[in-house]
């Protein structure tokens, strides 16, 4: 049996705004694991536009998932409100065990995040922005922390210059070390290898991948990158137009839909019409 | 967070030399200035003491204003601010750093200015003695009252609403009484400038260099004043990061 089964939509179930659209793929967890994150009905309305439509999804705890989707689709807006940064126009985002829209600061500490679309101060040292976010996540012996951050993504050289004037992908790695500095139970990664080479790529995945064994941590993961969601996710999630258009593993989606590969699927998807 | 913004000041003595950059000129001005009434006519040395007097407590209130604002702005120059939104920092903690940082720029940016103008132009504001705490103490928590609301406008508005961070205290300069008394203000308009915090400062100033009185009552009515502007400042604060949240703002801060 999948941890994440899906469910047919419950056509009475309320809504929480009068205009919202009805349908969806909700899905729910296996009563027996406990959940890291649960999204239920999420909506994130911009004026007109449904930036996010009524999804529901659970993550069980210790598990990598994947959100996929093109541009657009929904993904970033939905980890930000599994952050708590926007507020859903309905539903909820409930992470370990408290809604995101009101009760973040009591779990904010337990998660971190990754993404490109936000930076680090470039004036400030690779060192200073993770002693800064070290002290910032109350994180005990923040120096050791760092020192054994930048063995494990190759930042020794670079630990005293300013982020500014790293390359691209040295970037990618300190905010993926920021990402990890407090050891967070959550972790949210918005395209964490997006302008790596694929060697350092390939290197992060490993740490992710360790990481997530050792700590038994519950990773979000939207990439891409389909080699990559193969490779690190147990589920993956697919959105598109702030819609969860199909879910499963990987195996299971490329089953379903007769493919060789994740890839395939992705973009059969993209290309039908939804 | 503080060590944040210290980290910051010090990657760069471009921005320390400039923190104190506008107050000199602005003092190198009104100080020659006051050189020529003076010369002109020795009765008017108090009118010219006033003058140096004022400039040097508006740059107090306005540079501290500027400190609290451009230390936010930092953030979302940077596209920090949502780095800073999702990890354990409470609004009071990042409001606190805000505050502690518009101080430690003020003293930067202002008491090399206090000596210069007493080396260049023999005007000694120390001279005020102890009322001088109280009116700067009365002056920056008005800069940190205005700073909250354009902070909270950023937020809410994105760097549309950065202009806000020059343009807000200059409404408040012929309101808030800095160069004349309140006295020359038109009936109608002088409850208006009794509603200003730093009217109550200009006009102990005037009563300190003028009179040698300390008028603790203007102080302790401006000093309740501020209080209530903190209140609104933050809860201002607070509403406007709330609707951020709301619109989604945040997410595409410093774009």
């Amino acid at each position: 049996m999948n941890l994440i089964e899906k469910f047919h939509p419950d056509e009475n179930r309320p809504l929480g705004t009068a205009d919202m659209p009805r349908y969806s793929p909700p899905v729910s967890v296996n009563a027996e694991i406990a959940s890291a994150i649960t999204v239920e009905y999420l909506c994130k309305k911009y004026g007109a536009h449904w930036a996010v439509d009524d999804v529901s999804f659970v993550v069980p705890k210790g598990r990598t998932i994947g959100l996929l989707g093109g541009n657009g689709a929904g993904k970033t807006t939905t980890i930000a409100m599994i952050m708590g940064l926007v507020v859903p126009t309905a539903g909820r985002a409930v992470v370990l065990g408290h809604d995101m829209a009101r009760e973040r600061h009591k779990v904010l500490g337990r998660m971190n995040f990754e993404s490109p679309y936000v930076a680090l101060p470039s004036r400030l040292t690779v060192r200073e922005n993770l002693t800064v976010f070290g002290r910032l996540y109350g994180v005990p012996n923040v120096k050791e922390r760092i020192d054994a951050l930048a063995q494990d993504f190759d930042l020794v050289p670079i630990l005293d210059r300013a982020t500014g004037k790293l390359s691209a992908g040295q970037k990618t790695r300190v905010s993926v070390a920021k990402a990890l500095i407090n050891q967070p139970e959550i972790l949210l990664l918005d395209e964490p290898t997006a302008s790596l080479d694929p060697d350092r790529a390939e290197w992060v995945r490993s740490c992710l991948e360790i990481y997530q064994k050792q700590r038994g941590a519950t990773i979000l993961l939207s990439s891409h990158n389909m080699m990559e969601v193969e490779r690190l996710c147990n589920f993956v999630i697919i959105m598109s137009f702030g819609r969860i258009i199909e879910m499963g593993t990987t195996k299971e989606l490329i089953e379903r839909y007769e493919r060789e590969n994740l890839h395939e699927v992705f973009l059969y998807l993209a290309r039908s019409d939804h | 967070m503080t060590a944040r913004y210290c980290y910051l000041l010090k990657s760069s003595w471009l921005r320390l030399l400039e923190l104190a950059y506008w107050p000199t000129m602005q003092m190198l001005v009104w100080g020659f200035l006051y050189t020529f009434l003076y010369a002109s006519d020795s009765n008017l040395l108090n009118t010219a003491g006033l003058l140096l007097g004022a400039v040097l407590l508006w740059d107090v209130l306005f540079r501290g204003q500027l400190g609290f604002t451009f230390t936010f702005l930092e953030e979302v120059w940077s596209r920090n601010l949502p780095n800073l939104m999702m990890s354990p920092l409470k609004p009071t903690e990042l409001a606190a750093s805000l505050m502690l940082m518009s101080l430690v720029r003020l003293l930067i940016g202002t008491i090399p200015v206090t000596f210069l103008t007493l080396l260049l132009f023999a005007f000694n504001i120390y001279a005020l003695g102890l009322p001088l705490i109280a009116l700067f103490i009365n002056l920056v928590l008005t800069g940190w009252a205005v700073g909250l609301v354009i902070s909270g406008l950023v937020m809410r508005h994105g760097l549309g609403a950065e202009s806000l961070a020059y343009s807000v205290m200059i409404l408040l300069l012929p309101l808030c009484c800095v160069y004349y008394p309140i006295w020359v203000l038109p009936a109608w308009l002088q409850p208006v400038a009794w509603s200003l915090a730093p009217t109550y400062v200009f006009e102990g100033m005037r009563a300190v260099l003028l009179d040698g009185v300390f008028r603790a009552d203007l102080m302790l009515e401006c000093f309740a004043l501020n209080i209530a502007y903190l209140a609104v400042g933050f809860a201002t604060f607070l509403y406007l990061l709330r609707s951020a949240r709301h619109n989604g703002t945040l997410l595409t801060m410093g774009e």
